[in-house]
């Protein structure tokens, strides 16, 4: 192995490590309180997690959070980004979801059509 | 699919023993069960510090500490924290106003103070994973040094950085480099010191199960450095999963091509050895380790010649210890005035300690020199526990001393804790309160080192057991007035004419205690009287009538039949030839009617 091979692995073990690191560019909240997972939360949070993998997005941590009391619009998704409005979507589903990945994460176009709420 | 949670269970030593194992495998368990396994990572890190609250576990990216985790907590933690990210509070660590702490473990006053250096990747990392170690910039510094920069460049780094050894003495380390690549000849060795005999000290151990590579990266970048192809770690068999990671992680980087030959295909080759010693405390002493590697019986031999000019097998040798080794890729990136501008100017960098006895924190801590020991004891030990009082820290382990309370805020460094009698020694920090007695604690180190003399040279196999016999003596309630001077004088003796630095050292827990605490001598040999009520021939029993109830639950417990009496017909009789001192009743008694009393006074 050369320096440069030992460099690119590094390169790529880093990404796995960025987790533990807390400076990820973009977190992604998902409501995951009762009302949240009976509306499907958990297919949402899978889809989230599958787009970013499939996109190869290293700076992107997924977490959850609780009820926040508007059952109606579960499942509710904050998105934060670096520098940027925060938004929080509602009624997400998982192919919502996989579309917030492409032009809100990818992009940087929040998806005005199921917004719920910006602030910030 | 992209993982959102990384689960860190410490598996250092002190965990292990605590059943983080078990605690890893339920929480597999449950993650499988709610179809979490391809978003959740487990990963087995090692020691985090805090071994006195093990098994501990550290998720990210909220941070969460959590602390005593059994396995039947797996159910909970992973349905509501994992799965519906509500951290289990009960199982948080508390910070000291009782605020839970949810989003970082940086604000825990015992990670706060700390500046972790050499332990930065403990804790952090998979151990067995050498993608992780390089994930953190692990043997970048090994491929600059062989692609940039020159053997000389690097010693002179080290030299400018101060570097000192870190297993006690505290020589320059560039200096060592240095004279190590100034000797001729076609073999050159490297070693690693990591046969870590002090009792309470686990800083070597935590960082070979915590970060091997990280030993194994700063031996290679030495080698290079001056001119060594063949190196040695020398642990001991007390440590098997020392060994067990060490190993492993040797073999990773053979396949990696980071350590054989041809390292990174740059034409330098390098290999390591595990030599497994069998626990003798002598053997961390060079040239008794030398020795020990070379399959001979360990004991030390005079020096000239040094190790330098001639080491293991009669090849020019540098030795550091490991906690050395794990400084140095850190300095070859971040360069010498980077370290140097951490800690003191005569003692550059950080010191990583194994704190133990009466204080809160136990465990694993790296601090810049020039911390207090009243920081290192208070803010980051979090003080003594149950109320007591403080009475004395012991640093350096049997071959260093106590030192009193009116010390506490002298800086660690070298030189200050030499001053007060005491030594830094390896790192190995041990505090006592008021129930511990000075005299008794010196005979216990003194019994060990006395143990561990290899008995190669007179004052130290004769002269710690004539001072033993003494202390003995003395906590026995048969001291005589000489006895103090004849100590002093004895210590003196074996200090000055002893062959190599366990005899060396051997009589400066005896020294110190003199020094700083001479009146419980006095105390013991004039009064009968031990303070702390520790010395068994000097205390006995007493219950006091007035407060005794006649509950009979003493007699019960007595394992010798000392005490006599009705079950509520006062009074009780407790017989002090009879009784062993072993203090069951005062235990048992719920009514603190036992009272224990020292000294001819009473």
């Amino acid at each position: 192995m050369k320096l440069e091979e030992l460099r690119q692995i590094r390169e790529r073990a880093a990404k796995e490590l960025s987790l533990r690191k807390g400076d990820a560019r973009v977190k992604v909240v998902v409501g995951m309180g009762t009302s949240g997972i009976a509306a499907g939360a958990r297919d949402v949070m899978a889809a989230f997690l599958d787009e970013i993998s499939v996109r190869n997005l290293s700076d992107v941590v997924v977490t959850q959070t609780g009820e926040r009391g508007l059952a109606s619009s579960e499942p509710m998704v904050e998105v934060h980004i670096e520098g940027e409005q925060t938004v929080t979507y509602g009624q997400m589903t998982a192919e919502r979801a996989r579309r917030v990945v492409v032009e809100h994460l990818v992009n940087g176009n929040a998806v005005s059509e199921f917004a719920i709420e910006v602030r910030g | 699919m992209h993982c959102r949670l990384d689960v860190l269970v410490c598996s250092g030593a002190a965990c292990v023993s605590s059943h983080s194992a078990d605690v890893r495998l339920a929480l597999a368990r449950e993650i499988e069960a709610h179809g979490l396994s391809d978003e959740i990572r487990l990963v087995e890190t090692g020691c985090m510090g805090p071994c006195e609250l093990g098994p501990v576990l550290l998720v990210y990216p909220d941070g969460a500490f959590y602390i005593q985790v059994k396995p039947e907590d797996a159910v909970e933690i992973v349905e509501e924290h994992f799965l519906k990210g509500r951290p289990v509070q009960r199982l948080l660590w508390e910070t000291p106003d009782a605020r839970k702490i949810t989003e970082q473990k940086k604000l825990v006053p015992f990670f706060e103070k700390q500046h972790k250096i050499v332990l930065s990747n403990c804790g952090q990392i998979d151990p067995e994973n050498i993608d992780e170690y390089i994930a953190t910039g692990g043997y970048e510094a090994l491929g600059l040094a062989l692609t940039e920069k020159s053997p000389q460049e690097l010693i002179e780094t080290m030299v400018s950085s101060g570097l000192r050894g870190r297993g006690g003495a505290g020589f320059p380390t560039g200096l060592k480099w240095r004279f190590v690549a100034q000797e001729s000849g076609p073999t050159k060795v490297v070693v690693c010191n990591a046969d870590e005999g002090d009792p309470g000290a686990f800083m070597d151990r935590s960082l070979l199960e915590g970060d091997p590579h990280s030993v194994i990266e700063g031996m290679e970048i030495a080698s290079y450095a001056v001119g060594a192809t063949r190196g040695y770690v020398y642990v001991r068999a007390e440590y098997p999963l020392a060994i067990r990671r060490l190993n492993h992680a040797i073999d990773q980087a053979r396949a990696h091509g980071l350590l054989g030959s041809d390292i990174l295909e740059t034409g330098f080759s390098f290999d390591i050895e595990v030599r497994i010693g069998a626990g003798a405390f002598v053997c961390g002493e060079e040239t008794a380790l030398i020795a020990s590697i070379e399959g001979e019986r360990g004991v030390p031999r005079t020096r000239p010649p040094y190790p330098s000019t001639s080491g293991v097998f009669g090849h020019p040798t540098l030795i550091n210890n490991a906690e050395t080794w794990g400084n140095i890729r850190h300095i070859v990136l971040k360069g010498a005035d980077w370290f140097s501008s951490i800690g003191t100017p005569d003692s550059p960098g950080t010191k990583v300690f194994a704190l133990s006895g009466k204080v809160v924190n136990t465990g694993l801590v790296e601090v810049p020199m020039g911390t207090t020991l009243r920081e290192l004891i208070y803010d980051i030990g979090g003080g003594i526990p149950g109320g007591k009082a403080f009475k004395a820290v012991q640093t350096g382990g049997p071959s260093g001393g106590c030192i009193p309370a009116q010390h506490l805020d002298t800086p660690i460094d070298y030189e200050s804790l030499k001053r007060l009698g005491a030594i830094m020694g390896s790192g190995g920090v041990i505090v006592m309160d008021e129930d511990n007695c000075m005299v008794n604690i010196a005979k216990y180190f003194l019994e060990f080192t006395c143990d561990e003399s290899c008995g190669k040279c007179v004052p130290c196999r004769a002269g710690t057991r004539q001072m033993l016999d003494i202390l003995v003596r003395i906590t026995e309630g048969e001291g005589r007035p000489e006895d103090i001077d004849r100590l002093r004088s004895l210590g003196q003796t074996i200090v000055e004419t002893s062959l190599c630095g366990l005899g060396q050292s051997a009589p400066n827990p005896v020294l110190s205690t003199l020094e700083h605490f001479g009146d419980e001598y006095q105390a013991h040999i004039d009064a009968g009287k031990c303070e702390a009520k520790v010395c068994t021939a000097l205390i006995r029993f007493v219950i006091d009538d007035e407060v005794c109830k006649a509950c009979d639950k003493c007699r019960t417990v007595c394992p010798v039949s000392a005490i006599s009496g009705k079950p509520g017909t006062p009074p009780y009789r407790l017989d002090s030839e009879v009784c062993v001192r072993c203090g069951r009743c005062v235990e048992a008694c719920p009514f603190g009617a036992i009272r224990v009393e020292s000294g001819s006074a009473n």
